[in-house]
């Protein structure tokens, strides 16, 4: 299901890129490059408690053991969509695999490889599964990434490159006050 | 504060917003001694720009006193610095390439969708200019926030002037990488288009570079009148053919190096001109680029063209043939200014370049919507418009 890797029959492109729309539509995939060691990078984004420092819609991840953490993300009106997450596989410094547990309010999973790059730093490349959207799932989906899922994992992509090669989040919020306003 | 703020096609204001404070940790408050108005903000002023929104903060050349700093910031607070309008991380990919125009961190994260869909890329964040480019709060006003203080602002020694250092921060860089772009050898004729600001620094930094002869084109009698001080020929494009001049004196070869220091809003009855104007008020094209047109068809075989003139959208009638016949060179962007920083300052303060010639009004900062006015209708008049916000309305 996370073969990003794997091409399009005729060509090299990722299988995501495929202008066959029937396809692979739950699927998206979105690349960064990071300058910085990939043992590095991994390492933040091993800490699930870092993520939503750069991940715009998740409140809060509660790591729960080295496998599983809770997370919740924000909805309208104060309400919350909570689920468990649990690593399937994961290879030390190069990828990280989860899916989300039975019983949460969003079905997800996905798939983050971390590719060393020489000089140019990390690839970091994050394959999302989700439901299609329609049906009250989709909705869900859509609340989740708030835009289009594939335009929020590449501003969340971008938002963790800018936090590892500066150290903070670039903003135009001329003063404290209107930067809490824009976050919301 | 007080800040001029954006509104609309000739409307801007001077108007009283919330001040600037520290963000992130490497962000500094710079109290505003000094800023100018570029010909970029014209661009702005005639909304030819997209993605504006009114009541934004315009201004990117500026300099001023260090106020506030936030933990990770290296400047200190009393310290007087000029600021690049480029937003620069300086430890980005690019930024590590001395790119920094092209910085991957400038720009907020959710502002670089606009980039890559009319560009491909991201650039860096700049100030004051418009959402495309961060959003971010210009230096038009009594303060501004300036991220990534610790590599961007340039730290200026006691008892030097605002005047003589001011420019540092955009048009006096832009010129140089202009000529830098031009690969100058020695005996070199550079042709360069436009005497504002740009075109100036472009003519002086020629000749620090090597040209032999620099010949400068514009229709202001008292700008050609400064490139001639400065050891340029001259051609007024109103009272003679550029085309038929320069080959006469460049012995039929034409310029070795041409430069484009007018940009996407030339002026003249041409007819190319006038066709691009039509299209650019009815939104069927966006720039107008008789400059950069008649450039590429004067300059030799196998010679090289800098365009450090803005353009930022789409054009028609580009000479793409005449570029690719006559293998011809093409260097451009938006200038990598904190790579130049301190061999021009170290410049400036031996003298080596004139900056202090350039300026023609001092103002106030209430007064800015004068001067853009100013710069706008009077361009032979007024060569560069510097407003100051201690200065009082009365003087
Ligand atoms: N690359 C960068 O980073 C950068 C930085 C600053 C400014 N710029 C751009 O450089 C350009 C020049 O800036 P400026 O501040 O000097 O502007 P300016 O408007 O003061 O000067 C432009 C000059 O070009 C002349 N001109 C107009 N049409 C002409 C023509 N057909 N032939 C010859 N000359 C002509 C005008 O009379 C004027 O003197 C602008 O496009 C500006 O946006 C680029
Ligand atoms: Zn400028
Ligand atoms: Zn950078």
């Amino acid at each position: 299901m996370f073969q990003t890797e794997k091409s399009h029959p005729r060509d090299d492109a990722a299988v995501v890129t495929s202008k066959d729309t029937k396809g692979s539509r739950q699927l998206l995939a979105s690349s960064v490059t990071i300058n910085r060691p990939a043992s590095e990078v991994y390492a933040f984004f091993r800490d699930f408690a870092q993520l939503p420092q750069f991940m715009e819609n998740i409140e809060r991840i509660d790591v729960l053991d080295d496998k599983r953490s809770h997370w919740v993300v924000k909805g309208p009106a104060d309400s919350r969509y909570e689920w468990d997450s649990r690593i399937i596989d994961e290879i030390e410094g190069q990828s990280l695999t989860w899916q989300s547990e039975d019983g949460g309010d969003v079905t997800n999973s996905g798939r983050v490889a971390f590719a060393e790059a020489g000089a140019r730093g990390t690839v970091v490349t994050a394959t999302i599964a989700y439901e299609p959207p329609g049906g009250i799932l989709g909705k869900l989906v859509a609340k989740l990434f708030q835009r289009e899922p594939s335009i929020q994992t590449r501003r969340d992509l971008r938002r963790l490159k800018q936090l590892l090669e500066t150290g903070e989040i670039a903003t135009a919020a001329r003063n404290p006050a209107i930067f809490a306003e824009q976050e919301g | 504060m007080r800040a001029l703020t954006w509104h609309g096609k000739h409307d801007v204001r001077v108007e009283t917003v919330d001040d600037p404070g520290i963000v992130n940790p490497r962000d500094a408050i710079i109290k505003v001694t000094s800023t100018a108005i570029c010909g970029s903000d014209l661009h702005l002023y005639d909304h030819y720009i997209p993605t504006m929104q009114a009541g934004d903060i315009l201004g990117h050349e500026f300099m001023g006193e260090v106020v506030e700093i936030g933990p990770k910031s290296t400047l200190k607070i009393g310290q007087r610095a000029v600021v690049p309008f480029t937003i620069a991380c300086g430890s980005c990919y690019h930024c590590g390439k001395a790119q920094f125009s092209a910085c991957d961190n400038g720009l907020p994260a959710d502002n670089q969708d606009i980039a890559r869909e009319a560009y491909g890329q991201p650039m860096s964040g700049l100030f004051g200019y418009s959402h495309m480019t961060g959003g971010y709060s210009g230096g038009q006003a009594e303060y501004v926030r300036v991220p990534f203080s610790d590599v961007g602002p340039i730290v200026i020694p006691e008892g030097i002037e605002d005047d003589k250092v001011l420019f540092l921060s955009d048009i006096l860089p832009t010129g140089w990488m202009a000529a830098e772009n031009c690969d100058i050898e020695p005996g070199d004729t550079v042709a360069v288009w436009g005497c504002g600001p740009v075109g100036l620094f472009a003519v002086q930094s020629a000749f620090l570079l090597g040209a032999e002869r620099v010949i400068a084109i514009d229709h202001f009698p008292k700008r050609l009148e400064l490139a001639r001080r400065f050891g340029a020929e001259t051609i007024n494009f109103e009272e003679s053919d550029t085309y038929e001049a320069l080959m006469l004196m460049t012995g039929g070869i034409g310029p070795d190096a041409v430069i484009d220091a007018v940009g996407l809003e030339a002026h003249g009855l041409f007819v190319d001109n006038v066709v691009d104007q039509i299209k650019a008020s009815t939104f069927l094209g966006t720039e107008r680029t008789h400059a950069i047109r008649q450039a590429i068809i004067a300059c030799r075989k196998g010679g090289r063209v800098s365009m450090p003139a803005v353009y930022g959208g789409f054009v028609d009638k580009f000479p793409l043939g005449a570029l690719m016949e006559k293998g011809l060179t093409l260097r451009t962007g938006q200038t990598h200014v904190q790579k130049y920083l301190p061999a021009l300052l170290a410049a400036v303060l031996e003298d080596k370049i004139d900056t202090t010639f350039l300026i023609s009004h001092r103002l106030p900062l209430e007064d800015a919507a004068e001067g853009y006015k100013l710069f706008h209708d009077q361009q032979n008049e007024a060569t560069k418009v510097v407003l100051k916000p201690g200065l009082s309305t009365a003087t």
